[in-house]
Parts: structure tokens; sequence; C-alpha cells
């Protein structure tokens, strides 16, 4: 089997990534520079200017950050480093609120693209033998043709399946004798329950590998939808502003997401100050592009919190990993200066037996200090039996807190199906800092 | 031979017993006997009333975690040291007491005690022996 797409790269000693590293940082800043205003202007704000300057990895800490906010008030070109003439191709991913985030390729955006994906695609176990189902809704998305290219590069065969039908779905599955299926976590186990439903035996299915992507992933979806469907599932990372998917992905040993390094610069930063983070810590990702040439990013925040290691991979790739993401730092609460996420919460409620999944959180300040309430509801009635059963498990839940949040929250278990349901995640925070104390 | 208990969680918040005592109320169940165990935060409320099942699902409707366990219901002798020679009999057969409260006997001159032990049979057993007449639920019902 194909264990990597581009070895030599993928593989390249550290140092000698790093050397590639910072010559291809100093170009793209000149890049940015000679070839957007917008750029320029920034550079030469913080003194940076072409980046003749820079003369190690670290200096990057020097240029300034790209955010969402750029996109949107640069909406649609302004951040475009070529002439029209030279764009292929243009994506765009749905806003929610207002305009969407626009990305051009040039020719050679689109091969350096495809490279990415393909190294994402063999590192999850795609091979040119396979036939890959594309479920992703296909138009101004990035997912459905990033995923398209970089599997044809590969030699695989593509279906560009599209999303909906899932009728249509199953039985292209069983006549074509799709081996592999690339979709979002969700529709897959949506479509893996289907399978299961639609009453064919397994045998009539070929399927055996599955690459998830453009939404967040719960390690209970993945092992979900590679249980129904007796297939191994691969995650992998990337946005719009990027160029799409292929900016990380799991490698066999799934421990971290390897970045394609050589095409994209990582950083961890502490979203509230800024500051640079070490290898482990966990803060907000900011990635520079690299390569691009039609829409080059210098620093782009991507609001994704994660954690980046260095380590060897037992893989072989000596590129760097991404850890599964937290959640997004609009979700962020700072509690006593530590970053709590609420997903890290609902990782240990989620584990507790006798207990809702439903909870709140309540901050407080009292005496100029951060207090942190996790009301979750008592479902499981046999444990007020014994009172000792009661009183450990309020105890474990506080120091399996302590221990995932690093700090003291108090438990407070209430009346089944009292706390209040919601969609979001947001508002099952209630904030109270800037209300006057009690008592 | 056993009693049915009734062992609600109650929030510790204004009005959280009142909920408990109001919903028995009005559906006119009669609460013989009580013992609260709280912290802060909440407590757990034990009762023995006249219509257990019933008043479970009284509660449960009212979004309440119940529980029903037997529990051990004996009558209790009207002179000194009634209560210690039931522990003693207990003791000596190395019977753990987890939790007993005590309440007014429907049976008229009497009072009775309600043990929460681990093995209730064998304790039931013990205190039969020592002279002790445990209680049935019917015997808790109006007559
Ligand atoms: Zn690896």
């Amino acid at each position: 089997m194909q264990v990597f797409f581009q070895k030599d790269i993928e593989t390249m000693p550290r140092k000698e990534l790093e050397a590639l590293q910072l010559q291809k940082l100093k170009a793209a800043v000149a890049y940015c520079y000679h070839h957007t205003s917008f750029y320029r202007e920034r550079l030469d704000k913080a003194g940076v200017g072409d980046g003749s300057r820079i003369k190690q990895l670290s200096d990057i800490q020097y240029i300034p950050y790209t955010t969402k906010d750029d996109f949107r008030d640069h909406y649609p070109f302004g951040l475009m480093a070529v002439p029209m003439k030279e764009v292929v191709r243009i994506h765009a991913s749905s806003g929610t609120t207002g305009k969407p985030t626009v990305g051009v390729y040039t020719r050679e955006d689109l091969d350096i693209w495809s490279d990415c994906v393909a190294r994402v695609a063999v590192a999850g176990g795609v091979t040119a033998e396979d036939i890959v189902q594309i479920s992703f809704g296909y138009g101004l998305f990035t997912g459905a043709l990033g995923l398209h290219y970089g599997l044809e590069k590969i030699g695989a065969t593509v279906i560009p399946a599209s999303s909906g039908n899932t009728e249509k779905q199953m039985m292209m599955f069983r006549d074509f004798g799709v081996t592999g299926l690339v979709a979002t976590p969700s529709y897959a186990l949506y479509l893996s329950e289907a399978v299961k439903e639609a009453g064919y035996p397994m045998s009539a299915y070929k399927l055996r590998l599955g690459i998830l992507g453009s939404e967040p992933c719960t390690p209970e979806m993945r092992d979900q939808i590679e249980e129904n469907l007796g297939i191994y599932v691969s995650d992998n990372y990337g946005m719009t502003e990027l160029g799409g998917p292929g900016v990380a992905g799991d490698c066999p040993m799934r421990q971290g997401m390897h970045f394609a390094e050589d095409h994209f610069l990582p950083e961890i930063i502490q979203p509230e100050t800024g500051e640079r983070l070490g290898e482990g810590e966990m803060g907000e990702l900011v990635v520079t592009t690299l390569s691009k040439v039609g829409m080059p990013v210098l620093r782009y925040r991507t609001k994704d919190i994660t954690s980046i290691t260095y380590e060897p991979c037992p893989c072989g790739r000596t590129h760097a990993r991404m850890s599964k993401t937290a959640g997004r730092t609009d979700d962020m609460l700072i509690i006593k200066g530590v970053n709590v996420f609420p997903t890290q919460i609902e990782s240990v409620l989620i584990g507790t037996p006798h207990i809702g999944p439903h909870y709140q959180l309540v901050v407080r300040r009292k005496n100029y200090r951060d207090t942190l309430e996790v009301r979750v509801e008592l479902i499981n009635a046999d444990l007020l039996d014994h009172y000792r059963e009661l009183e450990a498990l309020q105890r474990g839940l506080h120091d399996r807190l302590k221990s995932v949040l690093g700090l003291e929250a108090k438990v407070t278990l209430v009346q089944p199906k009292t706390l209040e349901r919601f969609q979001g995640k947001a508002k099952r925070i209630l904030d109270l800092r800037d209300q006057p104390e009690e008592e | 031979m056993s009693v049915q208990q009734l062992s609600v969680f109650v929030e510790n918040k204004q009005g959280g017993l009142a909920e408990v005592t109001r919903a028995l109320a009005q559906e006119k169940i009669n609460i013989l006997a009580l013992s609260i165990a709280d912290t802060t935060d909440y407590g757990v409320l034990r009762m023995i009333v006249d219509r257990p099942e019933e008043a479970a699902e009284i509660l449960k409707a009212q979004n309440a975690a119940v529980a029903l366990t037997d529990v051990l219901a004996v009558k209790m002798p009207n002179h000194p040291g009634g209560l210690d020679g039931a522990v003693q009999a207990l003791s000596k057969e190395n019977i753990g007491i987890e939790y007993m409260y005590a309440f007014v006997c429907p049976l008229p001159g009497e009072a009775c005690m309600v043990f929460r032990v681990e093995d209730r049979e064998k304790a039931g057993k013990v205190l039969e022996d020592a002279g002790y007449l445990q209680l049935v639920t019917s015997d808790l019902y109006e007559r």
C-alpha cells in the first residue's frame, strides 16, 4: 500500500524543512508586499516592510495578524495578489451573516492544493485502486472539488455524487463497488444508519474507508460511523481562507493531524493577548500560507483552538501535528485566567454515569475572584438510597473537571429535566461577572 | 416483610421542600415519617407514606428524582432500653446500620423505627428473634 504521496517532502528532516520554511516565508512576505496594497500598508505600518530583514522563523511575530474581518472588509477581491486573468477558479464559503468569504486560485494554486489533499487522502489510506464517492455538496464550497482533484491526482476513481438522495447514494455504493466515502461527519453518520436499515447484507458493500471533513467530528461520531459501515475514518483540517481542505490531515497513528508544513506555517497564540505560545500549549491556531499565489494570507487567525506538537511521529512524517480542535475562540471562557471550553466540560459529563447530558455553566465573581459552577441533572434516582454514592458522584465529577480544566469547579446536582434545552453552546453559559455580587 | 420508603432529591433552593409536600398534600398522601439528610446544595428526603407507589408517580410527574426502596420497620416497645435492645441485637450479628429514624406508629401506644441495613432479610430475622415485631406496608394504611 502507498504510504506517502510525496515522501521526500513529508519525511524531510526538520532542519531542512525549517530552512525551506524560512526561505518561503521571506518570499511570501515580499510577494504580499509587492502585490497587494492591503499587505503593503500593514507591513509598512508594522515596520516589517518587504520582509528582507526576516532572519529566523520566529521573526514572523512582527507580522500583523489577518482576520476574518479583513476578508469581509475587502470582499470580494481586495486580498487578491494577481490580475483576474491569472485566476482559474473562484470558491467561496457561505457566510452565515452577510457576505461569503472568497478564495481565488491560479493554476499553480490548484496544483499545490491537489497535492495537499492527495497527501491527506493517502495518509487516510486511499490508493489508486479505490473508488471514492464524494458526497459533499459540490458548488462554491471548497470541500467537494478539493477532494475531487486530490483523489484524481492519486489515481483513485472519483464519483462526484454530491450530497442528498440517500437511496441513490446507497445504490451507487453497491452497484459501483465504492470503497471510499467523502462526506461531512453528520452526513456520513446519517448514511451509515441508512445503510444498516436498508436491509442489504454488508457483503453487498465494498466500503473500507471514509475521509470526513468540513465540520468537527467527535470521537464518538467517528467510532459510530466506523462501526456502522465497517470502515476506517480519517479526519482532516482546512478552511476557505487557507484554500480549503488539505491544510492538515490524520496519519494512520491518528494522534494529531499533520500540517502540510512546506505550504502552511502554523503557530499557536493566546487568543486574548496575541502572545505566541509554545509546543503543546492550547491556544488559537494561526496559519501563514507559504505557497499561495492568488490569495496569499499572512498569519491568519483561524479562531480554532488546538495545540501543536513537533515530536517525531511513528508514521515517519516529520511535519507538525495539530490536536483535534477543542472549540472556537468565540466559545471560550476565561475563568481565573484559565481558558475553559464548553467542549472540555462536555467530554467529562458524557463519560459520567447517572447524570444527564445537559448542563449549565455559571460564572460568578466573588471578592474579585471568579468562580465556576457546573450544574448537571441527576437522572438516576437509584443513587438516592445511598447518600455516599451521591457524594461520590459529585466528588468524582469535581475531581475530573479539575484535572481536565485545571481549576476548581463547584458541581451542583439538580432535578431531572430542569435545565433549559438549547441547540447552541453559548447559551449554556451564564456569565454573571458583570452583575453586582449576590448575597 | 418490609415497608416501602420514598427517597426524593430536593434542591436546596427557596421552596424546594415545599414543592414536594404540597404535591403530596394535594393528592391526600399521608406522610407518616420523614427524615432529611442535606448538604448545602441539596437534600435527600426520606419518607414513609401511606401510598408509596402513587406518591412516587405524583413526584415523578413533577420532574423529581424519586426512588422507592424496601426498608425494615419495626415496632418499638415504649419503655427505656427499647431501642437499645434492637441496636445491640443487630450489632451482635455484625449488621451495620446505614441510617435509621423513628416515627409514630399507627398502632396506638407504640413508636416505630425504620432501619436501613445491607442485609434486610437477616436483620429482620435477628430483630424478630429478639422479640421485635416487623411492620408491613398494609399496617400503615388507614383501617
Ligand atoms: Zn503521523
